[in-house]
């Protein structure tokens, strides 16, 4: 076997564990915040969400950037700017350093609703977007 | 071997050569007349490309990651300030990361760098303002002026002056030079 196919091999093997220690962290720090019980159905809901903005009079969702489909490619909606899509399962680079996570979510939820999101709120979403097929 | 073959590998490389000095940027208004072949041949990219990635991973998520070279030191201190409400967007992060940043367009800033658009640029702005869009100031609505709105903010493909790189083919490699436009929808323009 040559160190090319063992490094692809290595990579296919090690990529799920990095993703997962990212969003794991993320997890332990929500639930340390107090949240709990994790539910993929609400966080569906949350992604959802529209919520009015007064700054340009429309509605906004966090589908406004990401779709509502997970595994295709999304499109900021300002400079049209492609974003990788949002699951794993299309996209393996998702969700792998904790630090990311948290500057996207105050950044996102701050823009999209107004406010930041809370732990339980976080934890869910973060639910429904790693088991998305 | 063959003295013909080396006299026409030597011919190609410096056409090849002199192909990419054309294609690079040329200014024709920072002296005054447009430059000629020679000053060409050793001009560099019209601004310093970007060489940092936390740079490109903080600020192109959103859009084309622009060069330090394209404002003055005081716009980008005026816009990191203001990231919790950039241009109606967020894009506020933590503050040791963005000093860092800060301090990486800082010193490629147009007020410090020698590449020649750099210093078009900041010549064109005035000593007490410091604009936060390269597309306000006064270098670039010479450049843009005869360009109308229905290829900019009426083309879909484009949106706004912003995405420099969607008509500037070579703009991440810090060339604006009109030769390497290409208007989605429209065409060259040279
Ligand atoms: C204005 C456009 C926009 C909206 C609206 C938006 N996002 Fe994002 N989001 C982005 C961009 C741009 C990125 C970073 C690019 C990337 O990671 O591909 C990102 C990244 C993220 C990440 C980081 C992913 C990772 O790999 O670590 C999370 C989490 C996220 N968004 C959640 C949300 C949630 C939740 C909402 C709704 C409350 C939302 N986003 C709404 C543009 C948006
Ligand atoms: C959350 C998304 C987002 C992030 C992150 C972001 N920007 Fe922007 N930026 C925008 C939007 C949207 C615009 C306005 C585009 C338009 O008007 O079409 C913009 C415009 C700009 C402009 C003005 C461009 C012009 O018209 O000349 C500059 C300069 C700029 N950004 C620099 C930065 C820098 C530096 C960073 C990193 C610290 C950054 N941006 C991070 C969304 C973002
Ligand atoms: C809609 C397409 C479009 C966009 C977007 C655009 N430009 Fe241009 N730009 C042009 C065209 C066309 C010219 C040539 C104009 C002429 O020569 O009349 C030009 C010329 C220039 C020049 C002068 C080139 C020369 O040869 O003298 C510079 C510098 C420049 N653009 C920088 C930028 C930067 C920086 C941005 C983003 C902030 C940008 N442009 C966005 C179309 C665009």
């Amino acid at each position: 076997m040559n160190i090319k196919n063992l490094i692809l091999i290595a990579s296919l093997v090690l990529s799920p564990t990095i993703f997962a220690a990212g969003s794991a962290s993320a997890f332990d720090k929500y639930k340390s915040g107090g949240a709990a019980n994790f539910s993929a159905s609400n966080g569906e809901k949350l992604w959802q969400r529209q919520v009015h903005s007064a700054k340009d009079n429309k509605m906004r969702s966090c589908s406004s950037c990401h779709t509502d489909n997970l595994t295709q490619m999304g499109k900021h909606h300002r400079t049209g700017k492609p974003i990788k899509p949002m699951a794993p399962s299309a996209n393996s680079a998702r969700f792998t350093k904790v630090k990311k996570i948290e500057k996207w979510f105050k950044r996102n939820c701050k823009w999209t609703w107004g406010r930041e999101c809370t732990a339980q709120e976080k934890g869910d979403i973060l639910t429904y977007l790693i088991n998305y097929k | 071997m063959n003295r013909k073959i080396i006299l026409g590998a030597v011919i190609t490389t410096l056409l090849a050569s002199s192909g990419v000095a054309m294609s690079d940027d040329d200014d024709d208004d920072h002296d005054g007349r447009k430059r000629g072949l020679f000053s060409r041949f050793f001009s560099k990219a019209g601004v310093t490309p970007v060489n940092n990635q936390p740079y490109i991973d903080e600020c192109g998520s959103c859009h084309f990651a622009f060069q330090p070279g394209l404002l003055p030191a005081r716009s980008w201190k005026k816009l990191m300030g203001g990231l919790d409400d950039h241009f109606g967007e967020n894009a506020e992060f933590d503050s040791a990361d963005a000093q860092k940043i800060l301090n990486y367009l800082v010193a490629g800033a147009a007020d410090t760098s020698s590449a020649h658009r750099s210093q078009s640029i900041n010549n064109s702005i005035p000593r007490n303002s410091a604009p936060l869009r390269i597309s306000e100031t006064r270098y670039f609505l010479r450049k843009h002026d005869e360009i109308p709105p229905r290829y900019v903010t009426g083309n879909p493909k484009v949106g706004s002056f912003s995405n420099c790189e969607k008509c500037h083919t070579e703009a991440a490699k810090g060339s604006f030079s009109e030769h390497g436009v290409h208007i989605p929808g429209v065409g060259r323009w040279d």
